[in-house]
């Protein structure tokens, strides 16, 4: 079974003046069919709009569909007997680290979504440990989330989503709000997670940095799917890229850079390491 | 300045007051404010000195923290004690000049009020210091339960409570912020009337209900992602049972407020009549 | 319109459990005219460092001259130092409040005492230097987009027609594309406004290619101060602190190691390209 599957997925929204009288419906997807399977890491890219966001939003049931299908696991999102299925199933980080801690000590946050869900208390505590422990925040558990940093914060809300033991973890643009050591750190915690747990990863971002190492890449832009494929296949189309609107790493703008000039340099360089290997061979 | 209000703040540490449940620090807390009020002679406040300072010992809450408690209420004490001062007849006249008259019943009660009401604050503010904001509306919302028979909402009112108290803190800072950005526009907080002041307000109150209003409607889509859905079938992380620690702290509680009553009401010793 | 930092120190809540040494010693000279950039991770003072320069935040102890004049001394105008040298914080858009783009813009000017005739003008000039399109302006702030958004806090300050503009990471949250056209503003704006612009980012590579000198602050001091070439230089340094350089300075320095000769202060793309063909062409020749 897939993971999260979609067919011909529209979001539609209506348009008012300033009145606020409908004025007509935009379409914030436009039918988007894509496949994710179970245990990858997809990412998905694209600039503030492109409807990258409202898809995720999909994905936990927090909007359903104006039109055609969304599964996640077998689930219909529009069938009310899924809804806690589907967003057990796929737990979701938002952008904001302030706005989605709900508890006033980090272990009770924690314990928030298994509270709901009515798992018996001393699970509770065990499930609250295992996913602070995974996250690397076990010896913060008895602090307040308000003196933590916004990394910290965001590793938080990522172990609260675990310890509704998700098979998929979507993360809006978690690290869109950081530094750049708060970035480096949520990522290393998503990374560690997904190799010990085995879950699917939707990472949302317009930090293409962050994507290397994803298994599939999907690029959004006016609602549409508009590039996917792997890592390399996405980076190789520099230009592409650049008209929508993505930021595009140093290393391979360097290295489509040199290309350009005669050098046999492949398409799609991701790392430095490897334009530095590659331009040794050369020398 | 609003920065300076305790009540509301947990202070972080492992004291046998901070292990209590948190009914016991409520209805214990209210039973210690009541006694406050019903002593006629200083050795009740002897032992409510005795009880009060005896838990901030074992709270492990360093003082300056209570005592920061008491900076916003200074105004009103200050008032408080002004008009019991110069205000009750009786007793022996002690100064008079010109129309200030302060007599015998006039200081000792000014001086009582003083001590009641800052022994209020520091009871309450050492409630909240040594209970997270979550267990105390826990321990609400469990005392309260009774209410639910009569369909008073008791778990949606705790919920709300306890976000309130998460975001007390953010909304300061956004609020200083915010202020912070309006005086580099060149904004003018100080100077001018009532009126003039009550407007130069606007600029700061519109962003912060919009940011409030934002942070609300992000934190309500947190929820729902987490699958909360209400108060029914939610089992609790720490739910509240009753240990002997807590027995014996309603024991000790019960026997101060026995004891101070006795003796506050009835054993003829008295420095001032009251 | 120089701006002097003498030895300023400030301490957080003095005196309570929270105290915290958030500036120690920090001496600066910001010329007029200049764009300065000032890097350093979240608690590193330089939010803090940046609300001394229009004195929000007032030093615990030192001297911040302002034209020369201390603005610690008695009779200083604060008020006058504030239509100077203009402040906008970071996530600028959410301070804005009035009913419509054009009057939030002239919230500033008109603290100023200007007459209403007067305000407006500045205000649409304002709007104009951030490029926000004229259809906006009737439009309720908080019906515009983020960037638009954030465009119109930034002409809120600029209509006060300050010397000195202070950008506390302007480019936060922004996509790229709404990040290189602020930036690219802000260099417009230093370029025909005659400002001297001073920028608080926690990016390398977002202001690399914009200034002419980079302030590191790392726990409160001053850890580097110099032309964006010298600072990248100390990349081993900037890691340890919790910065990175740009990543061309690292695979220039991974080349020279590498044994290529290549130039290790190239902080562009173009650059690290030429020198890169330079050095492989160099090579060729010799064998």
């Amino acid at each position: 079974m897939k993971m999260i599957k979609t067919d011909k997925l529209v979001f539609e929204y209506a348009k008012r003046d300033e009145e606020g009288n409908v004025i007509g419906k935009s379409r914030a997807i436009d039918e988007v069919s894509l496949d994710i399977e179970p245990g990858q890491f997809i990412a998905i890219l694209g600039h503030n709009g492109s409807g990258k966001s409202t898809l995720a939003k999909h994905m936990n049931a927090l909007l359903v569909p104006s039109d055609g299908t969304m599964w996640v696991d077998g689930m219909d999102t529009k069938e009310d007997e899924h809804l806690w299925d589907v967003r057990q199933s796929a737990g979701m980080v938002f952008q904001n680290p302030d706005n989605q801690i709900i508890g006033t000590v980090v272990e009770e946050d924690v314990g928030f979504g298994p509270e709901n869900l009515g798992v018996p208390t001393e699970e509770i505590w065990q499930r609250v440990e295992d996913s602070l422990k995974a996250v690397g925040m076990i010896e913060y558990r008895h602090h307040s989330p308000n003196k933590l940093s916004g990394g910290q914060k965001q590793r938080v809300a990522i172990a609260g989503v675990m310890a509704m033991r998700p098979k998929c973890i979507v993360l809006d643009e978690p690290t869109a709000m950081l530094d750049p050591n708060g970035r480096k750190e949520v990522l290393r915690s998503v990374m560690e997670l997904r190799k010990r747990e085995h879950i699917t990863v939707i990472l949302i971002t317009h930090y293409m940095e962050e994507v290397v190492d994803a298994d599939h890449v999907f690029v959004m832009d006016h609602g549409h799917v508009v590039m996917q494929g792997t890592p390399r296949e996405i980076f190789s189309q520099v230009d592409t890229l650049k008209h929508y609107r993505l930021d595009v790493p140093q290393v391979t703008i360097l290295a489509d850079e040199l290309r350009k000039r005669g050098l046999d340099i492949p398409a799609g360089v991701l790392k430095k390491e490897e334009l530095v290997e590659i331009l040794c061979r050369l020398n | 300045m609003i920065r300076d209000i305790t009540i509301g703040q947990y202070y972080p540490a492992d004291s046998r007051i901070h292990k209590l449940d948190p009914r016991v620090k409520i209805v214990c807390t209210l039973l210690y404010l009541i006694s406050l009020f019903t002593f006629k002679s200083i050795l009740g406040y002897v032992l409510a000195t005795v009880f009060l300072f005896g838990c901030i010992k074992l709270s492990k809450v360093p003082f300056k923290f209570i005592v920061r408690g008491l900076k916003p209420i200074v105004i009103l004490l200050l008032i408080t004690v002004g008009f019991n001062l110069f205000l009750t007849p009786g007793g022996e006249t002690l100064v008079h000049v010109g129309f200030i008259k302060i007599t015998e019943y006039g200081l000792s009660t000014a001086v009582y009020m003083a001590i009641r009401l800052i022994y209020l604050i520091m009871g309450s503010s050492l409630m909240t210091l040594t209970t997270t904001p979550n267990s105390l509306t826990d321990g609400l919302e469990k005392l309260l339960n009774p209410l639910n028979k009569l369909h008073v909402p008791v778990h949606e009112i705790s919920m709300m409570m306890s976000i309130a108290l998460r975001f007390i803190p953010i909304l300061l800072e956004e609020t200083d912020k915010i202020m912070k950005a309006q005086i580099a526009r060149g904004a003018d907080m100080e100077s001018g009337n009532l009126i003039q002041k009550a407007k130069a307000m606007i600029p700061i109150l519109v962003p912060l209900f919009v940011s409030a209003f934002r942070r609300a409607n992000d934190l309500a889509m947190a929820m729902e992602a987490r699958c909360y859905r209400g108060g029914d079938g939610r089992t609790k992380m720490k739910p509240l049972i009753y240990k002997s620690t807590d027995h014996v702290a309603y024991l000790i509680t019960i026997l101060y407020v026995v004891a101070a009553f006795v003796v506050g009401r009835y054993v003829p010793f008295k420095l001032w009549i009251f | 319109m120089s701006i002097k930092l003498e030895h300023i120190n400030y301490v957080y809540s003095e005196g309570t459990a929270y105290e915290k040494h958030a500036l120690k010693d920090v001496s600066l000279e910001i010329p007029h005219g200049e764009f300065v950039g000032i890097i350093g991770h979240t608690g590193s003072g330089k939010s803090t460092l940046i609300q001394h320069l229009n004195g929000l935040i007032k030093a615990t102890s030192g001297a911040l001259y302002y034209n020369g004049e201390n603005i610690y001394g008695e009779n200083y105008n604060l008020r006058e130092l504030r239509n100077q040298v203009g402040l906008v914080f970071q996530y600028p858009e959410h301070q804005l409040f009035e009913v419509n783009v054009l009057q939030d813009v002239c919230f500033g000017p008109k603290n100023q005492g200007l007459s209403p005739e007067e305000c407006e003008k500045r205000a649409r000039e304002a709007l104009q230097l951030v490029g926000l399109k004229e259809k906006y302006y009737d439009h309720s702030p908080f019906d515009l987009s983020g960037g638009q958004k954030r465009r119109a806090a930034i002409a809120g300050v600029l209509a006060m027609r300050p010397k000195v503009l202070v950008l506390d990471e302007p480019t936060a949250g922004l996509d790229p594309k709404g990040r290189d056209e602020i930036l690219d503003q802000i260099a417009y704006l230093h370029e025909k406004a005659d400002m001297t612009v001073i920028l608080v980012s926690h990016s390398m590579e977002d202001i690399a290619k914009y200034v002419d000198r980079i302030i590191v602050m790392n726990k409160g001091s001053v850890m580097f101060n110099d032309v964006p070439k010298k600072v990248f230089a100390h990349y081993k340094e900037l890691e340890s602190v919790g910065l990175a350089a740009p990543q061309v300075t690292y695979i220039m320095h991974a080349l020279k190691e590498k044994g290529m000769d290549v130039p290790t202060d190239a902080t562009t793309i173009e650059e690290a390209a030429d020198g890169i063909m330079k050095a492989l062409k160099k090579e060729r020749a010799a064998k």
